[in-house]
């Protein structure tokens, strides 16, 4: 798909470019994008105050829920990223091929490789002209794998298992999360993994922010505007 | 020698009524946390269950153990040891020593193999050959093997045998492992606790006693019926967490005002515990009621977790310890620095590239 674009230059010349643009992100994988991107906000805020609460709260007991409301918002946006990374799996298998590069990173192919290393020394600026996208690119794909899918499989299996705790034993995260506790050694060892897991995610998060507005800025593609309308755009018609 | 006498034989014998001993029966349903339909049941099991004979042993420990079980009050331990459970072998409670207590152990694991019940105190240490406890004149290591070989259930007294404690935490130099490293071949009930609450530890064995099954246990095999809940989940203080009600400092008014002790470290949301329910010493109280958070002292490995005054476990690493929070702020700001100086490169090169197109 094509559409032609007339762009003006800061000088009144008229110039004549024309854009390619490929629809990539389908409307069910942006608005999950949207959503995981809300909840895991509410998810580190509260879960730092859950960790290190706030100053103590004036008053009697019976005045005050704070503590109570911090823990339900993190709960809840804890359902609601596991119910949407579920959701986002189910994606992989009916959405478009697109959708199964979060999950799929191709290391069996050596070209994937060889675009590794240029991606790498594209952001080392030792390469002068970067490479056109459609999907992600393999440093890219490499990076959400790695930290994404990673870090928010394993701050969900942690943290249910200890939202186990507090529903009790006999309770459907108990019987499906339960055997984490004893496998990081008891409950405290848990509680000091979902915090480590927390910083990742937010390295993650700050890493993923820079590059997603740094790219769309110097890069030949859009990318944040993709995410919100779904349409890849290109800035040159050059190949490659 | 005719059949051992029941439980119900001992109490009569004792002068104690019918009236008495079916009261004491409710009783123990209550404290077992069953319904009072299961008081006939202890009934009819204890008119009918010959007394179980129990060996206690003793390996690596400070018999604190010992000391909280000789304290419990419901029941009374005095019962306990008397009436219900027929205590064969306790080298710190019998009154036999050297090769009288030696032999009684011998002769009631031949009397009733299969059927008593092995309670194990303290842990063995492996390295040296075991040598590092000696009871008897051999290593601990031999006895606790060859006490379990015949015994129907192993019960593990306190931290030590359920985890290892104090000695086996860092760098464990007598190898201390705590005893399923050992007996892998027989149930192994976990009663955990630096010690375990007396009535925990009478509960359990009344049960046994009781129904001659073991109690429910959980995955790491604590009974659930005193280990199913965390200390936080039944603390009276835990509305002021709800409220978001925190001790700052040990000398605030919220510590005076009797709130959460969380922000100074108490373990209680990450330790599995009956003191919030059944307390101390006949139900005085337990360390929150006295103003001091929990150290956690019945999970697995506390004392290797770092400060009893940081919910974070410490974590070592080039000798300089910090805590996931430290190591994770730590992290990010770098990231941060790193984004900062990337981002500066690429607006200057950029402003480069714009100089050579034009």
């Amino acid at each position: 798909m094509a559409l032609e674009k007339s762009l003006e230059t800061g000088d009144g010349q008229e110039k004549v470019r024309k854009q390619t643009a490929v629809y990539v992100y389908e409307a069910p994988l942006r608005l999950w994008h949207w959503v995981t991107a809300l909840s895991i906000v509410v998810l580190g805020v509260t879960g730092y105050f859950i960790g290190a609460p706030l100053p103590t709260m004036p008053g009697e007991a019976m005045d005050n829920y704070l503590m109570g409301y911090i823990r339900f918002a993190h709960f809840a946006a804890g359902y609601v990223l596991a119910i949407g990374f579920v959701g986002r799996v189910y994606w992989a298998f009916v959405g478009n091929h697109h959708a199964r590069e979060l999950f799929l990173v191709p290391v069996h192919r050596k070209a994937w490789w060889k675009e590794l290393w240029h991606e790498v020394r594209w952001y080392l600026f030792l390469e002068k002209v970067p490479k056109k996208y459609i999907g992600h690119n393999p440093l890219g794909q490499l990076a959400m794998f790695c930290f994404f899918v990673v870090g928010a499989v394993f701050m969900s299996v942690t943290g249910f298992a200890l939202y186990a705790e507090g529903l009790g034993q006999g309770s459907w995260a108990d019987r499906l999360f339960g055997w984490v506790i004893p496998l990081f050694g008891q409950s405290q060892d848990v509680h000091t993994w979902h915090h480590l897991g927390m910083w990742y995610l937010i390295v993650f998060v700050m890493i993923h922010v820079y590059l997603a507005v740094r790219e769309d800025i110097v890069s030949r593609q859009s990318l944040i505007s993709t995410m919100v309308g779904g349409w890849r755009m290109f800035k040159d018609d050059r190949p490659d | 020698m005719s059949q051992l006498e029941t439980f119900y034989d001992v109490m009569r014998r004792q002068g104690i009524t019918r009236r008495s001993f079916l009261k004491y029966c409710s009783l123990t349903a209550a404290a077992l946390g069953l319904g009072p339909t299961f008081a006939p049941q202890i009934a009819h099991a204890m008119e009918t269950r010959p007394r179980t004979p129990v060996l206690w042993l003793h390996g690596l420990e400070c018999t604190c153990c010992s000391e909280s079980f000789i304290r419990s009050a419901h029941p009374l331990v005095k019962d306990v040891v008397l009436s219900m459970i027929s205590l064969d072998y306790d080298d710190t409670l019998m009154a036999a020593a050297g090769h009288q207590a030696e032999a009684a152990l011998e002769e009631t694991m031949r009397k009733y193999k299969g059927e008593y019940i092995l309670a194990v105190e303290g842990n063995p240490p492996l390295n040296e050959d075991g040598m590092f406890c000696i009871v008897g004149g051999k290593p601990f290591l031999d006895q606790l093997k060859h006490a379990a070989k015949d015994a129907k259930a192993v019960i593990a007294w306190g931290s030590c045998a359920s985890w290892g404690c104090v000695q086996a935490a860092k760098p464990n130099p007598t190898q201390a492992v705590p005893i399923h490293k050992v007996i892998t071949d027989k149930p192994i009930i976990k009663v955990p606790g630096c010690p375990p609450i007396a009535e925990v530890m009478t509960g359990v064995i009344t049960y046994m006693l009781t129904f001659g099954k073991l109690p429910e246990l959980d995955r790491q095999g604590r009974p659930k019926m005193f280990y199913g809940q965390r200390i936080h989940d039944k603390c009276y203080r835990r509305p002021h967490f709800d409220a978001g009600q925190f001790v700052e400092h040990w000398d605030d008014e919220g510590a005076r005002k009797g709130y959460c002790l969380y922000k100074v470290g108490c373990k209680g949301p990450t330790s599995y515990n009956a003191c919030s329910t059944v307390r101390w010493n006949e139900g005085t109280s337990f360390p929150i009621q006295a103003g001091h958070g929990c150290i956690g002292c019945s999970e697995d490995g506390f004392w290797d977790k770092g400060s009893f005054y940081e919910r974070l476990t410490t974590i070592p690493q080039f000798g300089i310890e910090k805590n996931a929070d430290q190591i994770g702020a730590a992290v990010a700001g770098g990231v941060g620095a790193a984004i900062a100086a990337h981002a500066a490169v690429t607006a200057i090169k950029r402003l480069q590239n714009k100089g050579d197109q034009a």
